[in-house]
């Protein structure tokens, strides 16, 4: 049952604009259809120039992140019905703050892994392991990061830290995750080495526990709870 | 823009990353990826990935390499079968030692369960096989390596998108590319090539695949004289959430979920006694499409059958199938703890692809002569472990082991090896593709690509799916060739040259149109039934006629110039009848 939206996008050539503007669209969609569906049929019959990442279009990619009604999401997590586009709401689309604007939705991502790939992202082990066994590890001990595995790297999170956007500087929520998956493997001897980089000025004691990066995350990943976690290791040397 | 590097690797998910961990450091090697390497499609994987570490139940990689056989309805090469199970084992144990997050067992151990097709003591029941982080197997390996590629400093050039490979003196001597933050054409100049490009899912309506998935290098390798090997054999998984096709893992049957019809039968057991809901796929496919055919279908047009995990318990589905369970409660507003998940067979993988020996190297013909310096590994390419329908896990499996073996193989060749030219007009093909796809409205251009890519999606779904006849092989044939009239009419409607993503798309949409054509020209001439390929006017099996490959090697226009047979490597196991 297709239902008309309206969706307002904000757009950027960086070719011709001084300055990024909304333009408006009315589309045809079904209640069920993803924003990203959404967002296809303005490129493909509508507008060819509107411009922005895409690819598994099931949450497990992390490309399609953006600002939806003022909220990071990914376009391919969120439905025309989740946001009220099926009963006259319109849509808003932004590029996430806090990136540079590329293109349309398309920002810059460069800084963003740089800042990841400082917090040594791989897991770090002095001993050689055994070459036919794998290094063991209890179920309990497995369950401590668990839920920091999950990240995908999509930026929402840094996106919506209040901290991010004031300090470019700033190492923002999703490399303390990554950080955080690593510090609390059993099988990791690097927390010594990350802490280090972690306590420095613009690492987690520039959080302001205001909580939105857990609010955006896709992966339900709980990053504040993650980002106290490694303060009280730093602080007490406990988790 | 012109470079030089002694190896250079297109693709940046799993193979593509085990390959360039092999030169990095012994080699000057790059990595080129049409997304930035984490967003690679390997991290949809989900269920397990299987070797025989025997670590919850007795097991031996020969039993491994039966299943493999059996499931690929003895067109797979048993040479590389064995290969597959036997490098599994330590490759399990490589990725554990990076970091890789496994489920454990009570002991410590890397925990392993129940896959389709996986079965103990060649056939007598399922066996636990498959390792496993949750249900986003595909992701801790995609990320693992990722991490690794870090650590080992690999350098990448991430939005470059593959336009041409480069030949020159029977060797290949490097890729072209367009880098698509700038719109600039990229000459990777290198003794060795690495494709791990991925499949082409996004020829079908309903796919598991992500749009990034369009047969890119298998159209790259196909456009410079390579032959695509048994391109008819693509997999349809059983278990796609309705409508939309995002997959819901074999790990759900695996952990005991169930399929049950309208009339809330479990029909599985009818068809499949022995392994009922874990049957290979290719089986629960054609079950499903069978009890839809017959009116047992659910839902107002008849046309899905019901997923159930609600008996196994809120634990289990939360700590063993998170991911998958949210897909449905976010895309179908489903709860699966209460209620059957609404799900039809997806297009999910390619069995098929470009053809390589078990070192990962390209071969070009039915006496398997290589081409120097050109690799290829991952679901591009065809060695061929999968045969005629694939194992679930196997394709991680396959990326790990045989991304591996191609990265070692031109490890070796590019220290063995002089630099050889570049051919002249190396930049020819690629420009007259990009001048293709930059015109505006002139010259009669009046095609909108998404027209015609929804129509190639249509028609494929209609007609080259889990049941096919010559009636639909011949008209989609006839569909592929006036799309392929029409495709060269295409008109760009963005001109901009940063980040074109409208100029991305129709190169991608030529690339799937071509795939599709192998696809079903292959699927046209092989007249019987088997795995993946099933025709309801050739039933049986027919080991006279088609044991053995397809190679389809392309003619000027796009089209399929002509169909090889290749024989197929027979070592350990005879072909049988195929019974679970």
């Amino acid at each position: 049952m297709a239902v008309q939206v309206t969706v307002k996008i904000l757009r950027f050539d960086p070719e011709k604009d001084k300055k990024a503007h909304f333009e408006t669209y009315e589309v045809e969609a079904d209640p069920l259809d993803r924003i990203l569906d959404v967002m296809n049929t303005i490129k493909w019959y509508k507008d060819g120039s509107l411009t922005f990442r895409r690819s598994c279009a099931h949450g497990v990619c992390g490309s399609d992140a953006m600002r939806i009604n003022g909220r990071n999401r990914l376009a391919c997590k969120v439905l025309v019905k989740d946001v009220g586009g099926d009963i006259g709401k319109k849509i808003q689309i932004e590029p996430m703050l806090g990136f540079k604007i590329l293109r349309d939705l398309v920002v810059d991502m460069e800084p963003f892994f740089d800042k990841y790939k400082s917090v040594k992202p791989y897991l770090i082990n002095y001993e050689p392991a055994s070459a036919s066994s794998e290094r063991y590890q209890s179920a309990e001990d497995r369950e401590i990061f668990d839920e920091t595995t999950k990240c995908i790297l999509c930026g929402a999170c840094s996106g919506s830290c209040p901290p991010y956007w004031a300090s470019s500087d700033f190492i923002g929520p999703a490399a303390i995750v990554q950080a955080h998956r690593f510090i609390f493997d059993s099988r990791d001897q690097g927390a010594a080495e990350r802490l280090e980089i972690l306590g420095q000025g613009e690492g987690v004691f520039r959080c302001r526990t205001v909580y939105n990066c857990t609010d955006a995350c896709p992966r339900d990943i709980p990053i504040t709870k993650a980002i106290e976690q490694i303060r009280r290791v730093m602080l007490y040397n406990r988790s | 823009m012109y470079h030089k590097y002694d190896a250079v690797v297109v693709g940046a998910g799993g193979a593509g990353m085990m390959a360039a961990l092999q030169l990095v450091g012994k080699s000057n090697v790059a990595v080129i990826s049409k997304l930035y390497p984490s967003r690679s499609h390997t991290g949809a994987a989900q269920g397990g990935i299987c070797a025989a570490l025997g670590n919850t139940e007795e097991d031996h990689w020969e039993w491994h390499m039966f299943d493999t056989v059996k499931g690929g309805d003895y067109l797979v090469d048993q040479d590389a079968a064995e290969v597959l199970a036997r490098d599994a084992v330590e490759r399990i144990i490589e990725l554990e030692h990076m970091g890789l997050p496994f489920n454990r067992t009570p002991e410590g151990k890397i925990d392993q369960r129940r896959f389709g097709g996986h079965t103990r003591n060649y056939g007598e029941g399922p066996v636990r096989r498959a390792c496993y982080a949750a249900d986003r197997t595909g992701h801790m390996i995609l990320q693992t390596l990722y991490q690794q590629g870090i650590k080992d400093n690999v350098t990448f050039y991430n939005e470059f998108h593959v336009m041409d490979l480069l030949v020159n003196n029977g060797r290949c001597v490097g890729v072209t590319a367009i880098d698509i933050k700038t719109g600039e054409l990229h000459t990777f100049h290198s003794k060795a090539v690495i494709f791990a490009t991925g499949g082409y899912g996004r020829a079908w309506k309903v796919t598991s695949n992500a749009h990034a998935c369009s047969g890119d290098g298998m159209a790259v390798a196909y456009r410079a004289g390579i032959p695509l090997m048994d391109m008819e054999m693509y997999q349809f998984h059983p278990t796609g959430l309705y409508r939309i096709g995002i997959l819901l893992s074999e790990a759900a049957r695996g952990e005991g979920g169930i399929l049950r019809n309208a009339l809330g039968e479990r029909f599985c057991e009818r068809y499949a006694p022995t392994l009922k809901d874990l049957a290979p796929r290719d089986m629960v496919s054609r079950f499903i499409s069978q009890e839809i055919a017959e009116g047992r279908g659910a839902g107002p047009d008849k046309d899905y059958v019901y997923l159930h995990v609600d008996h196994l318990g809120k634990e289990v589905i939360d700590s063993k199938l998170p991911d998958i369970t949210d897909f449905a409660r976010t895309y179908l507003h489903v709860e699966p703890y209460t209620e059957g998940v609404p799900i039809q067979p997806t297009a999910h993988y390619a069995m098929g692809g470009i053809p390589t020996d078990i070192d990962g190297r390209v071969i070009m013909d039915e006496k398997a002569t290589p081409l120097p310096g050109f690799y290829a590994a991952g679901e591009v390419a065809c060695v061929s472990v999968h045969g005629a329908n694939r194992l679930g896990t196997n394709s991680l499996v396959d990326l790990v082991v045989f991304g591996r073996r191609a990265g070692q193989h031109a490890l070796n060749y590019v220290q063995q090896t002089d630099w050889d030219t570049l051919p002249a007009n190396h930049e020819e093909r690629s420009n007259s593709l990009m001048s293709f796809v930059k015109s505006g409205s002139g010259g009669g251009r009046t095609e909108n690509a998404a027209d015609i890519r929804k129509e190639l999606q249509d028609r494929m779904q209609a007609w080259v799916s889990v049941v096919r006849n010559e009636e639909n092989l011949a008209k989609m044939m006839s569909k592929l060739a006036e799309l392929r009239e029409r495709y060269q009419k295409v008109r760009v409607s963005d001109t901009v040259t940063k980040f074109n993503t409208d100029r991305l798309e129709a190169l991608e949409l030529g690339c799937l149109i071509e795939c599709a054509e192998a696809t079903t020209k292959g699927a046209l001439e092989r007249r019987e039934s088997r795995g993946a390929q099933y025709r309801t006017d050739y039933e049986k099996r027919d080991d006279v006629n088609f044991l053995a490959h397809t190679l389809a090697y392309r003619a000027d226009n796009g089209s399929v110039k002509e169909l090889r047979y290749k024989p197929v490597t027979i070592t350990k196991f005879q072909p049988k009848e195929r019974k679970y």
